[in-house]
Protein backbone atom coordinates (compact mmCIF):
# COMPACT_ATOMS: atom_id res chain seq x y z
CA UNK A 1 0.00 0.00 0.00
CA UNK A 2 1.40 3.42 -0.88
CA UNK A 3 2.11 5.72 2.00
CA UNK A 4 -0.50 8.46 1.37
CA UNK A 5 -3.13 5.78 0.84
CA UNK A 6 -2.16 4.11 4.12
CA UNK A 7 -2.32 7.44 5.94
CA UNK A 8 -5.76 8.08 4.47
CA UNK A 9 -6.96 4.59 5.40
CA UNK A 10 -5.78 4.99 8.99
CA UNK A 11 -7.29 8.46 9.27
CA UNK A 12 -10.60 7.05 8.07
CA UNK A 13 -10.30 4.18 10.53
CA UNK A 14 -9.63 6.64 13.34
CA UNK A 15 -12.71 8.73 12.46
CA UNK A 16 -14.83 5.62 12.06
CA UNK A 17 -13.73 4.21 15.40
CA UNK A 18 -14.57 7.48 17.17
CA UNK A 19 -17.96 7.59 15.41
CA UNK A 20 -18.69 4.00 16.43
CA UNK A 21 -17.70 4.76 20.01
CA UNK A 22 -20.29 7.54 20.10
CA UNK A 23 -22.97 5.53 18.32
CA UNK A 24 -22.92 2.23 20.21
CA UNK A 25 -23.67 1.62 23.85
CA UNK A 26 -26.26 0.48 26.33
CA UNK A 27 -28.45 3.49 25.61
CA UNK A 28 -29.69 3.18 22.00
CA UNK A 29 -28.91 6.18 19.79
CA UNK A 30 -29.58 6.23 16.06
CA UNK A 31 -27.16 7.67 13.49
CA UNK A 32 -29.52 10.61 12.91
CA UNK A 33 -29.82 11.32 16.62
CA UNK A 34 -26.04 11.17 16.92
CA UNK A 35 -25.43 13.59 14.04
CA UNK A 36 -28.12 15.82 15.46
CA UNK A 37 -26.56 15.66 18.90
CA UNK A 38 -23.08 16.45 17.61
CA UNK A 39 -23.90 19.32 15.27
CA UNK A 40 -27.06 20.79 16.85
CA UNK A 41 -26.69 20.11 20.58
CA UNK A 42 -30.00 20.50 22.38
CA UNK A 43 -30.37 19.63 26.07
CA UNK A 44 -31.85 16.22 26.77
CA UNK A 45 -30.99 12.63 27.62
CA UNK A 46 -29.43 11.93 24.20
CA UNK A 47 -27.30 15.04 24.52
CA UNK A 48 -26.09 14.04 27.97
CA UNK A 49 -25.27 10.48 26.94
CA UNK A 50 -23.27 11.72 23.96
CA UNK A 51 -21.44 14.65 25.51
CA UNK A 52 -20.99 13.60 29.09
CA UNK A 53 -20.51 9.86 28.78
CA UNK A 54 -19.42 8.80 25.34
CA UNK A 55 -17.32 11.72 24.07
CA UNK A 56 -14.96 11.80 27.09
CA UNK A 57 -14.71 8.00 27.07
CA UNK A 58 -13.98 7.81 23.33
CA UNK A 59 -11.42 10.61 23.55
CA UNK A 60 -9.77 8.95 26.54
CA UNK A 61 -9.56 5.63 24.69
CA UNK A 62 -8.08 7.25 21.61
CA UNK A 63 -5.48 9.24 23.53
CA UNK A 64 -4.56 6.22 25.61
CA UNK A 65 -4.05 4.03 22.54
CA UNK A 66 -2.08 6.72 20.75
CA UNK A 67 0.19 7.30 23.75
CA UNK A 68 0.87 3.59 24.20
CA UNK A 69 1.74 3.16 20.52
CA UNK A 70 3.98 6.25 20.62
CA UNK A 71 5.75 4.99 23.71
CA UNK A 72 6.22 1.58 22.09
CA UNK A 73 7.84 3.09 18.99
CA UNK A 74 10.18 5.20 21.11
CA UNK A 75 11.25 2.37 23.42
CA UNK A 76 11.77 -0.06 20.57
CA UNK A 77 14.28 2.31 19.00
CA UNK A 78 15.88 3.35 22.31
CA UNK A 79 16.48 -0.20 23.44
CA UNK A 80 16.94 -1.52 19.91
CA UNK A 81 14.77 -4.42 20.86
CA UNK A 82 11.68 -5.48 18.94
CA UNK A 83 10.10 -6.84 22.11
CA UNK A 84 10.30 -3.57 24.04
CA UNK A 85 6.91 -2.22 25.09
CA UNK A 86 5.77 0.74 27.19
CA UNK A 87 5.76 -1.33 30.36
CA UNK A 88 9.40 -2.36 30.11
CA UNK A 89 10.39 0.61 32.25
CA UNK A 90 8.34 -0.74 35.12
CA UNK A 91 5.87 2.13 34.76
CA UNK A 92 2.73 0.02 34.75
CA UNK A 93 3.83 -2.23 37.61
CA UNK A 94 4.79 0.81 39.66
CA UNK A 95 1.48 2.50 38.92
CA UNK A 96 -0.49 -0.69 39.55
CA UNK A 97 1.18 -1.27 42.90
CA UNK A 98 0.47 2.32 43.90
CA UNK A 99 -3.17 2.13 42.84
CA UNK A 100 -3.77 -1.25 44.43
CA UNK A 101 -2.20 -0.18 47.71
CA UNK A 102 -4.46 2.88 47.73
CA UNK A 103 -7.47 0.66 46.98
CA UNK A 104 -6.62 -1.71 49.82
CA UNK A 105 -6.39 1.23 52.18
CA UNK A 106 -9.85 2.28 51.06
CA UNK A 107 -8.86 5.40 49.17
CA UNK A 108 -11.17 7.17 46.70
CA UNK A 109 -10.61 7.57 42.97
CA UNK A 110 -8.61 10.81 43.22
CA UNK A 111 -6.22 9.44 45.80
CA UNK A 112 -5.89 6.24 43.81
CA UNK A 113 -4.74 8.19 40.77
CA UNK A 114 -2.22 10.10 42.86
CA UNK A 115 -0.89 6.84 44.27
CA UNK A 116 -0.65 5.37 40.76
CA UNK A 117 1.25 8.43 39.57
CA UNK A 118 3.61 8.22 42.53
CA UNK A 119 4.23 4.53 41.87
CA UNK A 120 4.93 5.15 38.18
CA UNK A 121 7.33 8.01 38.90
CA UNK A 122 9.14 5.96 41.54
CA UNK A 123 9.62 3.13 39.02
CA UNK A 124 10.96 5.53 36.38
CA UNK A 125 13.37 7.14 38.82
CA UNK A 126 14.68 3.76 39.97
CA UNK A 127 15.19 2.44 36.43
CA UNK A 128 16.81 5.68 35.33
CA UNK A 129 19.19 6.04 38.24
CA UNK A 130 20.28 2.42 38.09
CA UNK A 131 20.83 2.34 34.35
CA UNK A 132 22.27 5.77 33.69
CA UNK A 133 25.40 6.13 35.75
CA UNK A 134 28.40 8.35 35.13
CA UNK A 135 26.74 9.66 32.01
CA UNK A 136 27.21 6.26 30.48
CA UNK A 137 24.13 4.84 28.83
CA UNK A 138 23.68 1.18 28.16
CA UNK A 139 20.48 -0.01 26.49
CA UNK A 140 21.05 -3.53 27.72
CA UNK A 141 21.20 -2.33 31.33
CA UNK A 142 18.00 -0.26 30.94
CA UNK A 143 16.22 -3.30 29.58
CA UNK A 144 17.40 -5.65 32.33
CA UNK A 145 16.79 -3.14 35.12
CA UNK A 146 13.25 -2.55 33.86
CA UNK A 147 12.48 -6.25 33.53
CA UNK A 148 13.93 -7.08 36.95
CA UNK A 149 12.10 -4.22 38.65
CA UNK A 150 8.83 -5.21 36.95
CA UNK A 151 9.25 -8.78 38.16
CA UNK A 152 9.75 -7.59 41.72
CA UNK A 153 6.77 -5.26 41.55
CA UNK A 154 4.59 -8.00 40.05
CA UNK A 155 5.34 -10.16 43.07
CA UNK A 156 4.24 -7.34 45.36
CA UNK A 157 1.10 -6.87 43.25
CA UNK A 158 0.24 -10.56 43.59
CA UNK A 159 0.79 -10.27 47.32
CA UNK A 160 -1.56 -7.28 47.49
CA UNK A 161 -4.19 -9.24 45.52
CA UNK A 162 -3.99 -12.20 47.88
CA UNK A 163 -4.18 -10.03 50.98
CA UNK A 164 -6.99 -7.81 49.67
CA UNK A 165 -10.56 -8.20 50.96
CA UNK A 166 -12.72 -10.34 48.67
CA UNK A 167 -14.92 -7.48 47.47
CA UNK A 168 -12.06 -5.40 46.13
CA UNK A 169 -10.33 -8.07 44.07
CA UNK A 170 -12.53 -7.60 41.00
CA UNK A 171 -11.84 -3.85 40.83
CA UNK A 172 -8.13 -4.58 41.20
CA UNK A 173 -8.19 -7.11 38.37
CA UNK A 174 -9.89 -4.56 36.11
CA UNK A 175 -7.11 -2.09 36.84
CA UNK A 176 -4.43 -4.72 36.19
CA UNK A 177 -5.96 -5.80 32.88
CA UNK A 178 -6.62 -2.26 31.78
CA UNK A 179 -10.00 -0.60 31.89
CA UNK A 180 -11.23 2.77 30.73
CA UNK A 181 -14.44 2.95 32.80
CA UNK A 182 -12.90 5.29 35.31
CA UNK A 183 -10.83 7.35 32.86
CA UNK A 184 -10.75 10.97 33.92
CA UNK A 185 -10.62 14.08 31.77
CA UNK A 186 -8.58 13.19 28.67
CA UNK A 187 -7.46 16.79 27.95
CA UNK A 188 -4.01 16.47 29.53
CA UNK A 189 -3.39 13.18 27.75
CA UNK A 190 -4.33 14.75 24.41
CA UNK A 191 -1.96 17.65 25.01
CA UNK A 192 0.88 15.29 25.87
CA UNK A 193 0.07 13.15 22.83
CA UNK A 194 0.07 16.16 20.48
CA UNK A 195 3.31 17.61 21.84
CA UNK A 196 5.21 14.32 21.89
CA UNK A 197 4.05 13.28 18.42
CA UNK A 198 5.13 16.61 16.95
CA UNK A 199 8.44 16.47 18.78
CA UNK A 200 8.96 12.90 17.61
CA UNK A 201 8.32 13.83 13.98
CA UNK A 202 10.90 16.63 14.13
CA UNK A 203 13.46 14.19 15.58
CA UNK A 204 12.49 11.35 13.24
CA UNK A 205 15.77 11.17 11.32
CA UNK A 206 17.71 11.00 14.57
CA UNK A 207 15.50 8.08 15.63
CA UNK A 208 16.17 6.36 12.30
CA UNK A 209 19.90 6.80 12.83
CA UNK A 210 19.81 5.56 16.41
CA UNK A 211 18.16 2.41 15.05
CA UNK A 212 21.42 1.72 13.20
CA UNK A 213 23.37 1.76 16.46
CA UNK A 214 24.79 4.37 18.79
CA UNK A 215 28.20 4.44 17.12
CA UNK A 216 26.70 4.88 13.67
CA UNK A 217 24.40 7.67 14.85
CA UNK A 218 27.33 9.41 16.51
CA UNK A 219 29.45 9.01 13.38
CA UNK A 220 26.77 10.78 11.35
CA UNK A 221 26.61 13.69 13.77
CA UNK A 222 23.82 12.82 16.21
CA UNK A 223 24.39 13.93 19.81
CA UNK A 224 23.48 10.49 21.07
CA UNK A 225 23.23 10.85 24.86
CA UNK A 226 20.86 13.87 24.88
CA UNK A 227 18.73 12.06 22.28
CA UNK A 228 18.54 8.93 24.42
CA UNK A 229 17.61 10.93 27.49
CA UNK A 230 14.90 12.70 25.50
CA UNK A 231 13.49 9.41 24.23
CA UNK A 232 13.56 7.86 27.71
CA UNK A 233 11.63 10.67 29.36
CA UNK A 234 9.21 11.15 26.45
CA UNK A 235 8.37 7.45 26.49
CA UNK A 236 8.01 7.51 30.27
CA UNK A 237 5.71 10.54 30.15
CA UNK A 238 3.53 8.99 27.44
CA UNK A 239 3.27 5.73 29.35
CA UNK A 240 2.37 7.43 32.62
CA UNK A 241 -0.32 9.50 30.91
CA UNK A 242 -1.77 6.37 29.31
CA UNK A 243 -1.65 4.28 32.48
CA UNK A 244 -3.39 6.98 34.49
CA UNK A 245 -6.26 6.94 31.98
CA UNK A 246 -6.71 3.24 31.49
CA UNK A 247 -4.51 1.16 33.76
CA UNK A 248 -2.14 -1.40 32.34
CA UNK A 249 -3.67 -2.02 28.92
CA UNK A 250 -1.42 -4.53 27.22
CA UNK A 251 -0.63 -5.38 23.62
CA UNK A 252 -1.17 -1.93 22.03
CA UNK A 253 2.30 -0.54 22.70
CA UNK A 254 4.11 -3.70 21.71
CA UNK A 255 2.32 -4.65 18.53
CA UNK A 256 0.92 -1.48 16.93
CA UNK A 257 4.43 -0.31 15.89
CA UNK A 258 5.10 -3.72 14.36
CA UNK A 259 1.78 -3.68 12.53
CA UNK A 260 2.75 -0.39 10.86
CA UNK A 261 6.19 -1.75 9.99
CA UNK A 262 4.62 -4.86 8.50
CA UNK A 263 2.48 -2.58 6.35
CA UNK A 264 5.75 -1.34 4.87
CA UNK A 265 6.48 1.88 6.75
CA UNK A 266 9.82 1.97 8.48
CA UNK A 267 11.08 5.52 8.79
CA UNK A 268 10.00 7.26 11.94
CA UNK A 269 8.68 10.39 10.23
CA UNK A 270 5.78 8.28 8.93
CA UNK A 271 5.89 5.45 11.46
CA UNK A 272 5.30 7.68 14.50
CA UNK A 273 2.09 9.46 13.41
CA UNK A 274 0.69 6.35 11.72
CA UNK A 275 1.29 4.27 14.85
CA UNK A 276 -0.45 6.95 16.94
CA UNK A 277 -3.46 6.86 14.57
CA UNK A 278 -3.66 3.09 14.51
CA UNK A 279 -3.12 2.78 18.26
CA UNK A 280 -5.85 5.32 18.96
CA UNK A 281 -8.32 3.78 16.51
CA UNK A 282 -7.60 0.28 17.72
CA UNK A 283 -8.10 1.05 21.39
CA UNK A 284 -11.25 3.11 20.72
CA UNK A 285 -12.72 0.18 18.81
CA UNK A 286 -11.68 -2.32 21.49
CA UNK A 287 -13.17 -0.13 24.21
CA UNK A 288 -16.47 0.19 22.33
CA UNK A 289 -16.66 -3.58 22.07
CA UNK A 290 -15.76 -3.90 25.75
CA UNK A 291 -18.77 -1.71 26.55
CA UNK A 292 -21.33 -3.42 24.32
CA UNK A 293 -20.44 -7.10 23.97
CA UNK A 294 -21.89 -8.20 27.32
CA UNK A 295 -23.85 -5.00 28.03
CA UNK A 296 -24.82 -3.86 30.56
CA UNK A 297 -21.76 -5.56 31.98
CA UNK A 298 -18.44 -3.99 30.92
CA UNK A 299 -15.38 -6.02 30.08
CA UNK A 300 -11.82 -4.89 30.83
CA UNK A 301 -10.55 -3.42 27.54
CA UNK A 302 -7.17 -5.13 27.98
CA UNK A 303 -8.83 -8.48 27.27
CA UNK A 304 -10.37 -7.11 24.07
CA UNK A 305 -7.09 -5.60 22.77
CA UNK A 306 -5.51 -9.03 22.91
CA UNK A 307 -8.54 -10.89 21.52
CA UNK A 308 -8.79 -8.49 18.56
CA UNK A 309 -5.10 -7.82 18.05
CA UNK A 310 -3.69 -11.32 18.12
CA UNK A 311 -5.57 -12.63 15.05
CA UNK A 312 -5.00 -9.38 13.14
CA UNK A 313 -1.29 -9.55 13.89
CA UNK A 314 -1.04 -13.22 12.90
CA UNK A 315 -2.71 -12.45 9.56
CA UNK A 316 -0.23 -9.61 8.94
CA UNK A 317 2.72 -11.81 9.85
CA UNK A 318 1.54 -14.59 7.58
CA UNK A 319 0.98 -12.22 4.66
CA UNK A 320 4.63 -11.15 4.61
CA UNK A 321 6.87 -13.15 2.32
CA UNK B 1 43.78 18.54 7.43
CA UNK B 2 43.77 15.83 10.13
CA UNK B 3 46.71 15.79 12.46
CA UNK B 4 47.33 13.57 15.43
CA UNK B 5 50.05 14.52 17.79
CA UNK B 6 51.61 11.75 19.83
CA UNK B 7 48.41 9.85 20.53
CA UNK B 8 48.29 6.69 22.62
CA UNK B 9 45.34 4.33 22.30
CA UNK B 10 44.29 1.45 24.46
CA UNK B 11 41.47 -0.96 25.03
CA UNK B 12 40.84 -2.30 28.55
CA UNK B 13 43.94 -4.24 29.56
CA UNK B 14 46.05 -3.48 26.51
CA UNK B 15 47.92 -0.54 24.99
CA UNK B 16 47.46 -0.61 21.23
CA UNK B 17 49.61 2.13 19.79
CA UNK B 18 52.02 4.45 21.50
CA UNK B 19 52.87 8.00 20.69
CA UNK B 20 51.61 7.98 17.12
CA UNK B 21 52.12 11.15 15.13
CA UNK B 22 50.52 11.44 11.73
CA UNK B 23 49.18 14.04 9.32
CA UNK B 24 46.62 13.29 6.62
CA UNK B 25 46.19 15.83 3.82
CA UNK B 26 43.65 16.16 0.99
CA UNK B 27 44.64 14.18 -2.07
CA UNK B 28 46.24 11.42 -0.04
CA UNK B 29 45.04 7.84 0.07
CA UNK B 30 46.24 5.95 3.13
CA UNK B 31 46.29 2.25 3.84
CA UNK B 32 46.26 1.15 7.48
CA UNK B 33 47.79 -2.29 7.89
CA UNK B 34 48.27 -4.49 10.94
CA UNK B 35 47.44 -7.91 12.28
CA UNK B 36 44.16 -8.77 14.04
CA UNK B 37 43.75 -6.89 17.29
CA UNK B 38 46.57 -4.44 16.59
CA UNK B 39 44.24 -1.45 16.99
CA UNK B 40 43.26 -0.47 13.46
CA UNK B 41 39.58 -0.06 14.28
CA UNK B 42 40.32 1.76 17.54
CA UNK B 43 42.52 4.16 15.57
CA UNK B 44 39.73 4.82 13.05
CA UNK B 45 37.36 5.52 15.95
CA UNK B 46 39.86 7.85 17.63
CA UNK B 47 40.56 9.76 14.42
CA UNK B 48 36.83 10.28 13.87
CA UNK B 49 36.09 11.33 17.45
CA UNK B 50 34.13 8.18 18.34
CA UNK B 51 36.73 7.08 20.89
CA UNK B 52 39.02 9.00 23.20
CA UNK B 53 42.80 8.90 23.13
CA UNK B 54 44.66 8.13 26.37
CA UNK B 55 47.23 10.80 25.55
CA UNK B 56 47.64 13.34 22.83
CA UNK B 57 45.01 14.98 20.69
CA UNK B 58 43.50 14.63 17.25
CA UNK B 59 43.23 17.96 15.49
CA UNK B 60 40.92 18.63 12.57
CA UNK B 61 41.97 21.77 10.74
CA UNK B 62 43.71 22.91 13.91
CA UNK B 63 40.95 22.35 16.47
CA UNK B 64 40.15 19.33 18.61
CA UNK B 65 37.37 16.95 17.60
CA UNK B 66 35.36 17.44 20.80
CA UNK B 67 35.02 21.16 20.17
CA UNK B 68 32.26 22.23 17.87
CA UNK B 69 28.98 20.89 16.59
CA UNK B 70 28.73 17.15 15.92
CA UNK B 71 26.88 17.63 12.63
CA UNK B 72 29.55 20.06 11.50
CA UNK B 73 32.16 17.39 12.28
CA UNK B 74 30.17 14.83 10.28
CA UNK B 75 30.31 17.15 7.26
CA UNK B 76 34.11 17.03 7.53
CA UNK B 77 34.74 13.44 8.58
CA UNK B 78 32.86 10.39 7.34
CA UNK B 79 33.34 6.97 8.91
CA UNK B 80 32.55 3.63 7.34
CA UNK B 81 32.24 1.40 10.38
CA UNK B 82 33.38 -2.18 10.29
CA UNK B 83 30.11 -3.36 11.85
CA UNK B 84 26.69 -1.89 12.32
CA UNK B 85 23.22 -2.93 13.33
CA UNK B 86 22.08 -5.35 10.60
CA UNK B 87 18.36 -4.62 10.94
CA UNK B 88 17.16 -1.74 8.85
CA UNK B 89 13.49 -1.82 7.92
CA UNK B 90 13.43 0.63 5.04
CA UNK B 91 14.47 0.66 1.40
CA UNK B 92 18.03 0.97 0.08
CA UNK B 93 17.34 4.58 -0.92
CA UNK B 94 16.07 5.42 2.57
CA UNK B 95 19.22 3.86 3.99
CA UNK B 96 21.53 5.89 1.76
CA UNK B 97 19.55 9.08 2.49
CA UNK B 98 20.45 8.75 6.18
CA UNK B 99 23.99 9.70 5.16
CA UNK B 100 22.60 13.16 4.38
CA UNK B 101 21.75 13.83 8.03
CA UNK B 102 24.72 16.20 8.56
CA UNK B 103 23.42 18.32 5.66
CA UNK B 104 19.74 18.15 6.56
CA UNK B 105 18.01 21.52 6.31
CA UNK B 106 14.48 20.88 7.48
CA UNK B 107 12.90 19.18 10.47
CA UNK B 108 10.25 17.63 8.30
CA UNK B 109 12.08 15.71 5.61
CA UNK B 110 14.75 15.47 2.98
CA UNK B 111 15.32 18.18 0.41
CA UNK B 112 15.78 17.84 -3.34
CA UNK B 113 19.56 18.13 -2.89
CA UNK B 114 19.57 15.18 -0.51
CA UNK B 115 17.63 12.95 -2.89
CA UNK B 116 19.93 13.93 -5.73
CA UNK B 117 23.06 13.17 -3.71
CA UNK B 118 21.67 9.80 -2.58
CA UNK B 119 20.71 8.75 -6.12
CA UNK B 120 24.10 9.87 -7.46
CA UNK B 121 25.85 7.87 -4.74
CA UNK B 122 23.80 4.77 -5.59
CA UNK B 123 24.75 5.22 -9.25
CA UNK B 124 28.44 5.36 -8.30
CA UNK B 125 28.31 1.96 -6.64
CA UNK B 126 26.16 0.56 -9.47
CA UNK B 127 23.02 0.10 -7.40
CA UNK B 128 20.55 2.42 -9.13
CA UNK B 129 18.31 -0.53 -9.94
CA UNK B 130 18.17 -1.61 -6.30
CA UNK B 131 17.11 1.77 -4.87
CA UNK B 132 13.58 0.68 -3.99
CA UNK B 133 14.55 -2.79 -2.70
CA UNK B 134 14.21 -3.45 1.01
CA UNK B 135 17.64 -3.13 2.61
CA UNK B 136 17.06 -6.30 4.62
CA UNK B 137 16.81 -8.37 1.42
CA UNK B 138 20.27 -7.39 0.14
CA UNK B 139 23.20 -9.79 0.11
CA UNK B 140 26.28 -9.10 2.23
CA UNK B 141 28.21 -7.58 -0.68
CA UNK B 142 25.25 -5.46 -1.77
CA UNK B 143 24.86 -4.16 1.78
CA UNK B 144 28.52 -3.20 1.83
CA UNK B 145 28.04 -1.27 -1.43
CA UNK B 146 24.96 0.44 0.01
CA UNK B 147 27.05 1.45 3.02
CA UNK B 148 29.72 2.85 0.71
CA UNK B 149 26.96 4.74 -1.14
CA UNK B 150 25.78 6.16 2.18
CA UNK B 151 29.18 7.66 2.98
CA UNK B 152 29.43 8.99 -0.59
CA UNK B 153 26.08 10.72 -0.08
CA UNK B 154 27.42 12.13 3.17
CA UNK B 155 30.24 13.60 1.10
CA UNK B 156 32.78 14.44 3.82
CA UNK B 157 36.24 15.81 3.13
CA UNK B 158 37.97 13.01 5.02
CA UNK B 159 36.90 9.40 4.52
CA UNK B 160 37.85 6.98 7.30
CA UNK B 161 37.02 3.51 6.02
CA UNK B 162 37.22 0.44 8.23
CA UNK B 163 37.60 -2.58 5.98
CA UNK B 164 35.70 -1.07 3.06
CA UNK B 165 36.32 -4.14 0.89
CA UNK B 166 34.71 -6.71 3.21
CA UNK B 167 32.15 -8.97 1.52
CA UNK B 168 32.95 -7.50 -1.91
CA UNK B 169 33.81 -9.73 -4.87
CA UNK B 170 36.94 -9.05 -6.88
CA UNK B 171 35.22 -6.84 -9.44
CA UNK B 172 33.59 -4.68 -6.78
CA UNK B 173 36.81 -4.52 -4.74
CA UNK B 174 38.66 -2.99 -7.66
CA UNK B 175 35.71 -0.74 -8.50
CA UNK B 176 35.55 0.50 -4.90
CA UNK B 177 39.30 1.13 -4.76
CA UNK B 178 39.20 2.99 -8.06
CA UNK B 179 36.32 5.06 -6.69
CA UNK B 180 38.23 5.94 -3.51
CA UNK B 181 41.34 6.76 -5.52
CA UNK B 182 39.28 9.04 -7.72
CA UNK B 183 37.94 10.78 -4.58
CA UNK B 184 41.49 11.46 -3.44
CA UNK B 185 43.13 12.31 -6.74
CA UNK B 186 40.37 14.09 -8.66
CA UNK B 187 38.15 15.52 -5.93
CA UNK B 188 40.92 16.34 -3.47
CA UNK B 189 39.45 14.34 -0.60
CA UNK B 190 41.53 12.58 2.03
CA UNK B 191 40.99 8.84 2.28
CA UNK B 192 42.25 6.47 4.95
CA UNK B 193 41.28 2.82 4.91
CA UNK B 194 41.95 -0.28 6.90
CA UNK B 195 42.91 -3.10 4.56
CA UNK B 196 43.66 -6.74 5.17
CA UNK B 197 44.95 -7.48 1.75
CA UNK B 198 48.58 -6.81 0.80
CA UNK B 199 47.60 -6.90 -2.87
CA UNK B 200 46.05 -3.46 -2.94
CA UNK B 201 48.07 -0.90 -0.94
CA UNK B 202 51.03 -0.92 -3.33
CA UNK B 203 48.71 -0.42 -6.29
CA UNK B 204 46.23 2.18 -5.06
CA UNK B 205 47.55 3.95 -1.97
CA UNK B 206 49.82 6.96 -1.80
CA UNK B 207 50.61 6.48 1.88
CA UNK B 208 50.62 3.68 4.40
CA UNK B 209 50.50 3.26 8.15
CA UNK B 210 51.75 0.00 9.60
CA UNK B 211 50.72 -0.78 13.17
CA UNK B 212 52.95 -3.38 14.78
CA UNK B 213 51.88 -5.71 17.54
CA UNK B 214 54.21 -4.06 20.07
CA UNK B 215 52.48 -0.69 19.77
CA UNK B 216 55.01 0.94 17.47
CA UNK B 217 53.84 2.27 14.13
CA UNK B 218 55.39 3.38 10.91
CA UNK B 219 53.77 5.98 8.67
CA UNK B 220 54.84 7.56 5.40
CA UNK B 221 54.64 7.47 1.60
CA UNK B 222 53.68 4.03 0.35
CA UNK B 223 56.82 3.40 -1.68
CA UNK B 224 59.00 3.96 1.39
CA UNK B 225 56.87 2.19 3.97
CA UNK B 226 55.70 -0.79 1.94
CA UNK B 227 58.76 -2.95 2.02
CA UNK B 228 58.74 -6.71 1.74
CA UNK B 229 60.92 -7.28 4.82
CA UNK B 230 58.85 -4.88 6.94
CA UNK B 231 55.56 -6.43 5.83
CA UNK B 232 56.91 -9.92 6.52
CA UNK B 233 57.77 -8.83 10.04
CA UNK B 234 54.35 -7.14 10.42
CA UNK B 235 52.33 -10.19 9.42
CA UNK B 236 54.79 -12.86 10.54
CA UNK B 237 54.38 -14.50 7.17
CA UNK B 238 56.80 -14.87 4.23
CA UNK B 239 55.83 -12.73 1.22
CA UNK B 240 56.65 -12.46 -2.45
CA UNK B 241 56.73 -9.16 -4.28
CA UNK B 242 55.56 -8.67 -7.86
CA UNK B 243 56.02 -5.46 -9.81
CA UNK B 244 53.62 -5.03 -12.68
CA UNK B 245 52.84 -1.75 -14.39
CA UNK B 246 51.90 0.87 -11.80
CA UNK B 247 51.51 -1.59 -8.95
CA UNK B 248 53.60 -3.44 -6.42
CA UNK B 249 51.80 -6.51 -5.22
CA UNK B 250 52.67 -8.65 -2.23
CA UNK B 251 51.50 -12.24 -2.01
CA UNK B 252 51.95 -14.81 0.76
CA UNK B 253 54.82 -17.09 -0.15
CA UNK B 254 53.40 -20.43 0.88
Amino acid sequence: MSRPLLALALLTAAMASLFAALLFGTFPISVLQLLDGIFFPTPGVVHDVIWQLRVPRALAAFACGGLLALSGVLLQVLLRNALADPYILGVSSGASLGALTALTLGAGAALMNTAALAGAIAAIVIVFSLSFRRGDWNAYRVLLTGVVLSAGLSALISLTLVMAPQGQVKGMLFWLMGDLSYAGDPLAAWLILAVLTTLGITQATRLDLLGLGELKAQALGVAVTPLQLGIFFSAALATVAAVLLGGAIGFVGLLIPHAIRLLGVANHRALLPLAVLLGGAFLTLADTLARILLAPQQLPVGVLTALLGVPAMLVLLGRRR
Amino acid sequence: MLHCDGITLSVPGRVLCRNLTLTVEPGQMWAVLGVNGSGKTTLIHALSGLARCDHGAVLLNGSTLESGDSRQRAREIGVLLQQEEPNFWGSVLEYVLLGRFPHMQSWFGWGREDEKAALAALAEVGMTGLAQRRYATLSGGERQRARIAQILAQGPRLYLLDEPLQHLDLRHQTAALALFQQLAVERDKAVMMVLHDTLWPGRFCSHALLIHDDGTARAGPAREVLDRAVLERLYGCPLREFVQGAGRYFLPDV
